[in-house]
């Protein structure tokens, strides 16, 4: 480590970012996560830098967290929305992104529907770019937060085993933990139906389970992912009945293995990845993942806007 | 026109029809027809000398899958662009796809076609639509639309998707004894996918169009022309069991024909990765893998595979230049086809010359019931001039399509066109 420089430009996603990398995000959000529980948590660290917030597709907590996280960190902070429905009609997002780097903007944080648009963004224009989600691409910030939380929580990640539960298919989340669990040297299980799994997922490093109750007695980590309930009940399973009593984790399973801790990236629905009462209990990890993401985040945009050498702080 | 009456000087024969022949010799055209072949010959009064230097000479080639675009969509391609693009790429002939606005489902508009096209050095044979709109509800006038000057029938763009639509049409057109050519792609398996479904897909979180959601429509396909007895042609063939499906269906006598565009025996999924989302590499059907690839050759080799084609598909700069998922499919490819073929079929010694070359002059036009060129004394000339040991790099000033949608651009390429002669026009690169 003694030869480690931090020296990306973006975050694209994890699949660019070396396991040195990833730890020394996480090791700076431990700083940040220090900076969070003061009686005044601010920093002057972005005071001079104009970051604008893209965000082509809802989000109420990812846009949330990293909004707090710059104004904890003096940026001046300017926000577009735009439902995807509206594309064809407007601008082109070419346009749209080279008309706001023309007002001097330093940073770009993008979520947008279409895998690939925070790649797109680098070729348009030469703000850092932070992808906040690009379709079932990467959720790199997720990742690095779910990262944070399970090493806060357990003292380790190197041989950490963690089961990942539900929609494999769709999840951008469960790529970029893979991903970057894998560098960090965790073992990772994707649990869910045979509909939610992408072909060739193993090509990953995971393996493949369709029993929760094997794979709760094996992790340290279970972490269920949200299921999208208007558009896949029906269709990629029958019914949240029938998901819930297969893949749902409930008290009984908290009881049976009293090691695992559960994660979910939000937002939860109750009695059917997590029961009501698992949500609550103290096993659940989820509120800690909502503050350590806010620590992660200004990491991560500490680290990218150029100010980051030397000490951390 | 000054080219009626040229000396070609110092060509090589390559001709399928006679692959015995590699001569090398001079080719005298009088009237548009050839007049004289043979060694030495000494230009005459009024005839221009045009010296080739020692590049090969073929019948004219004919790309029979191809967007020209018009009517209704001239901001990406122009019937002229279109055959200024063939003409380079050494095609003397064109067939082109119906998906135009409005589509190319009656008589007037296939004649609109053929008139706009009547100056220009490159044979454009219009493709009719199957259905009304190409909406797949109810047959267009296909005897009116032959009789116009269609060659073949397609809803291009999309598949006749209906099964019994498909049978009507394959009963239609064989009463007519013309070709329908199927866009192979079954949309309930295939949508939302924006590329191939596989490793790469996984990786990059994009919908996948899986190999299956077109080999059921092939296999569907050869069974309704088996029972019809009407001709099917596979459009832009991509997998390797589409190709086995093929292969299947022409050994129990079924009359199934298909094609293979140069990006399906070139390029794989994973050029998406590597270029990090260039729209360049989206069409469809999407690129697959290495091992589809090497089906396509094989393909290609043994005659299961009939013919080369391009699916040139110009989409302006600003159309292509978009978010991914919102991309549109295709992308141009008769300026490339032959640089492609020659470094993927040529070079590695998987075919010979003269059958690649029998893949874009015999077999398109033996599907499309069109007379086949020959180099002989007294025949019309329709001739392709090319090599294939020119190194040229792609650039985007110098293609003649109006849209420059290729993911060649900037690279080196190896063999060229170097030009064609038909209708009495030489067309010099």
């Amino acid at each position: 480590m003694s030869e480690y420089s931090f020296s990306q430009r973006h975050l694209i996603g994890l699949a660019d970012y070396s396991a040195n990398d990833i730890l020394h995000v996480i090791e700076n959000a431990g700083y940040f996560r220090e900076v969070l529980d003061r009686p005044v948590p601010k920093l002057p660290t972005l005071r001079d830098k104009t970051i604008v917030n893209l965000f082509y597709e809802n989000s109420t907590r990812t846009r949330l967290s990293f909004e707090l996280a710059q104004k904890r960190m003096g940026a001046d902070v300017v926000n577009f929305s735009s439902s995807s429905s509206s594309v064809g009609k407007g601008e082109s997002l070419k346009d749209t992104i080279r008309n706001i780097d023309s007002m001097k903007i330093d940073m770009v944080v993008v979520r947008h529907e279409s895998p690939g648009v925070p790649d797109f963004l680098t070729r348009c224009v030469d703000a850092v770019i932070i992808n906040a989600g690009d379709g079932a691409h990467e959720h790199p910030t997720q990742a690095l937060l779910d990262m944070f939380s399970m090493k806060q929580k357990l003292g380790k990640l190197s041989g950490l085993k963690v089961v990942i539960i539900g929609d494999i298919l769709h999840s951008r989340v469960v790529r970029s933990n893979i991903i970057g669990l894998k560098k960090v040297g965790a073992e990772v299980i994707v649990c869910g139906p045979g509909t939610m799994m992408p072909l060739y997922i193993e090509d990953l490093g995971v393996t493949v389970s369709h029993n929760l109750e094997e794979c709760l007695e094996w992790c340290d980590v279970a972490m269920s992912l949200r299921i999208q309930l208007e558009r896949q009940e029906g269709t990629l399973f029958p019914s949240l009945r029938e998901y819930h009593n297969r893949f749902g984790i409930r008290m009984e399973h908290l009881e049976k293995y009293p090691d695992f801790v559960v994660m979910h990236p939000g937002p939860v629905n109750r009695g059917v990845e997590l029961s009501d009462e698992v949500a609550d209990s103290d096993r659940a990890i989820i509120l800690d993942q909502v503050t350590n993401g806010l620590a992660v985040r200004m990491a991560v945009l500490y680290l990218l806007s150029g100010r980051a050498s030397g000490q951390p702080l | 026109m000054s080219d009626l009456n040229i000396l070609v000087k110092n060509v090589q024969i390559a001709n399928p029809l006679k692959p015995a022949d590699t001569s090398f010799t001079d080719i005298r055209i009088a009237d548009g027809k050839i007049s004289e072949i043979g060694s030495g010959l000494k230009p005459k009064d009024q005839e221009t000398s045009h010296d080739m230097n020692g590049c090969f000479v073929s019948p004219g080639w004919l790309d029979m899958h191809v967007h020209l675009r018009e009517p209704g969509l001239e901001h990406k391609e122009t019937i002229k662009t279109g055959c200024d693009a063939a003409a380079a790429g050494g095609f003397t002939g064109v067939a082109c796809m119906p998906n135009t606005t409005p589509a190319t489902h009656t008589r007037d508009v296939v004649e609109y076609i053929i008139k706009k096209a009547e100056k220009l050095a490159v044979d454009v044979y219009p493709i009719g639509c199957v259905s009304k709109d190409r909406k797949g509800k109810s047959l267009a006038e296909m005897d009116d639309m032959k009789q116009g000057g269609a060659v073949a029938f397609s809803d291009d763009g999309d598949p006749v998707y209906d099964a019994r639509m498909m049978r009507t049409a394959l009963e239609y057109s064989k009463m007519l004894g013309v070709p329908v050519i199927n866009h192979e792609e079954d949309l309930s398996l295939s949508r939302p996918g924006h590329m191939n479904e596989g490793r790469v897909s996984t990786r990059l979180g994009l919908a996948g169009t899986p190999g299956i959601a077109e080999e059921v429509m092939i296999a569907r396909d050869i069974l309704l022309a088996e029972l019809t007895g009407g001709h099917v042609h596979v459009a832009h063939i991509s997998t390797r069991k589409g190709v086995e499906l093929v292969r299947e269906g022409k050994k129990k006598g079924i009359k199934v024909t298909t094609e293979v565009c140069p990006h399906h025996f070139d390029l794989t999924d994973e050029e998406i990765d590597r270029s990090r989302f260039d729209t360049n590499f989206k069409m469809h059907p999407p690129l697959r893998t290495q091992d589809d690839v090497k089906a396509m050759i094989e393909g290609l080799a043994d005659g299961t595979i009939d013919a080369i084609c391009t699916d040139h598909a110009p989409h302006s700069r600003e159309e292509k230049l978009v978010e991914f998922i919102y991309a549109p499919n295709g992308i141009i490819g008769l300026e490339t086809a032959w640089s492609i073929s020659v470094m993927r079929l040529i070079n590695p010694g998987h075919m010979k010359l003269v059958d690649v070359l029998e893949r874009l002059i015999v077999a398109p036009r033996k599907i499309l019931n069109l007379p086949v060129p020959k180099i002989a004394v007294g025949e019309t000339a329709n001739l392709t001039f090319f090599n294939t040991d020119e190194k040229w790099v792609c650039d985007e000033k110098k293609i003649r399509s109006k849209s420059k949608n290729t993911p060649y651009l900037g690279k080196e390429l190896k063999g060229r066109a170097v030009g064609i002669y038909n209708k009495g026009v030489l067309v010099r690169n």
